[in-house]
């Protein structure tokens, strides 16, 4: 698979351990004492989406689910709000993968931006429908920074997986 | 004859169909979801995946609490020595009436004795440190770092120095909730000291509390202190809660929109008392036999009132 379209490199296969290596560190992210800064987006959905669209037969809707029960637990939110948006998450990115990736990286942040919202905005509906409050316009602003944050990320996670530009004649791999 | 019974071998491994899961994953996030909101039914399993996190979260947190260790500790000796001096002038002020405490508890547990009134129960509980706030964007609560190895059980009252901070709501190995009196979901009975007129404040989700169901022409006035009633069997009687702030009286309506800020810093981080769970009430007294003929409906709604004030 190549890093985008245009890009003549062919990647590496990825390295199951560094898949969930990142999805775990893309929780401690989520758990630092971040919650009352401004515009903090959600790492893990960040993540899930990016694996999602490039690997999805290894990650899926029951990775989805179990980070979902750990945030859940986490935040200390009704248990199933994130495991229902992850899991939706998780869909609708394989589904998008095909086409996604036949986009530069600025575009492909514009197709997440909409996915990562409705992440947002499936959460928000399920907790008012039982009965809480609307906490503010600024709970939209992470997906925003998430999908900015979509090209930087795309670079270090597939970094493992770039070839060096020189090769040896005599070691093709 | 042997082969055609069997499937022929699949070539590409790939398990269930996406729609497929798609549908199993999100009716049991949705059945999750009912569950834990509406029957409370899952408290094991979130305590076992707490038993998970909660070391993690706690090894996420401590670069932040590094931060304000090392703030604190470069503070210096200048402003500790001003709260030093400031903590001994406020220690010499209620002096007065802190030594006279005793006594005065002294003589009210025997002048109670003599009126064969029930003893007062007294305020016992243990400190616990705030580790961090719940990221639950919804509602208000923090964690703190005593739980059931402590003995500690849901709806214990927490409070700090100044007044109530809030309750216990979920229990973990480790660890405890506490949502704060400001939740949108948390309600309060309490007590005006100027006017004795007891009542239940609300939080509304955005740091500040409401008095409602007070009709318009209640004796109610800025700057009135609330104090915790004690008529819920959570509550010891008498701790501060909130100060009123804002008074809205409009004829249109028959209750007035009283809003009051808590006196506790509840937002802060820092220590809070977990007071031990209160004694069981007393049973009620029979009723009269006389009166049970013509006030049956007094009596209909006697039970009813009680279940409200324990539902707080």
């Amino acid at each position: 698979m190549q890093p985008t379209f245009s890009s003549s490199r062919i990647l590496l296969p990825v390295r199951p351990w560094f898949i969930y290596s990142s999805l775990i560190v893309a929780l401690l992210l989520n758990f630092l004492p971040t919650s009352n800064w401004f515009g903090v987006p959600d790492w893990v959905a960040l993540v899930l989406c990016f694996w999602s669209v490039r690997e999805f037969r290894r990650v899926g809707m029951g990775w989805a689910f179990i980070l979902g029960l750990l945030m859940d637990v986490a935040d200390g939110a009704v248990l199933g709000q994130h495991c229902f948006a992850y899991v939706l998450l998780a869909y609708f990115s394989t589904s998008l993968s095909r086409r996604l990736l036949w986009f530069p990286l600025f575009q492909q942040a514009l197709q997440v931006l909409p996915l990562l919202l409705m992440t947002q905005l499936i959460q928000l509906l399920m907790r008012l429908a039982v009965g809480a409050d609307f906490p503010g316009w600024s709970f939209f602003v992470g997906p925003f920074i998430a999908s900015l944050l979509w090209i930087p990320a795309t670079f270090i996670l597939l970094l493992p997986q770039y070839r060096p530009v020189e090769q040896n004649p005599d070691r093709p791999i | 004859m042997a082969g055609i019974d069997h499937a022929p071998p699949p070539f590409f491994k790939r398990g269930p169909a996406p729609l497929a899961l798609l549908t199993f994953y999100v009716l049991i996030s949705l059945a999750v979801f009912v569950v834990d909101l509406r029957f409370r039914g899952l408290d094991l399993l979130r305590q076992s995946i707490a038993l998970l996190v909660d070391p993690v979260q706690r090894v996420a947190q401590t670069p932040g609490s590094l931060v304000d260790y090392a703030a604190n500790y470069l503070q210096g000796m200048q402003l500790l020595q001003r709260e030093n001096d400031e903590l001994r002038h406020a220690k010499l002020t209620t002096a007065p009436n802190l030594l006279r405490l005793e006594q005065l508890e002294a003589e009210n547990e025997r002048l109670r004795k003599l009126l064969v009134v029930n003893e007062r129960e007294n305020a016992k509980g243990q400190v616990a440190q705030i580790l961090y706030t719940a990221r639950d964007p919804f509602s208000r609560k923090v964690i703190v770092d005593k739980g059931q190895q402590s003995g500690i059980v849901a709806g214990q009252p927490a409070i700090d120095e100044a007044g109530v901070v809030g309750q216990v709501t979920r229990v973990f190995p480790f660890s405890s909730e506490i949502t704060l009196i400001t939740d949108k979901d948390q309600a309060v009975p309490v007590q005006i000291v100027r006017t004795g007129q007891r009542s239940v404040v609300f939080g509304l989700g955005n740091g500040q509390l409401e008095l409602r169901y007070m009709p318009a022409n209640a004796d109610v006035q800025v700057g009135d202190v609330l104090v915790t009633s004690g008529l819920d069997s959570v509550y010891l009687q008498g701790f501060p809660v909130a100060r009123v702030v804002n008074v809205e009286r409009d004829s249109a309506y028959s209750f007035a929109r009283i809003f009051a800020a808590p006196i506790a810093g509840v937002e802060n981080f820092g220590e809070v008392m977990i007071l031990d769970p209160r004694q069981p009430l007393p049973p009620p007294p029979p009723a009269a036999q006389g009166r049970s003929s013509d006030g049956s409906d007094q009596a209909g709604l006697r039970p009813k009132k009680k279940r409200a004030a324990k539902g707080n």
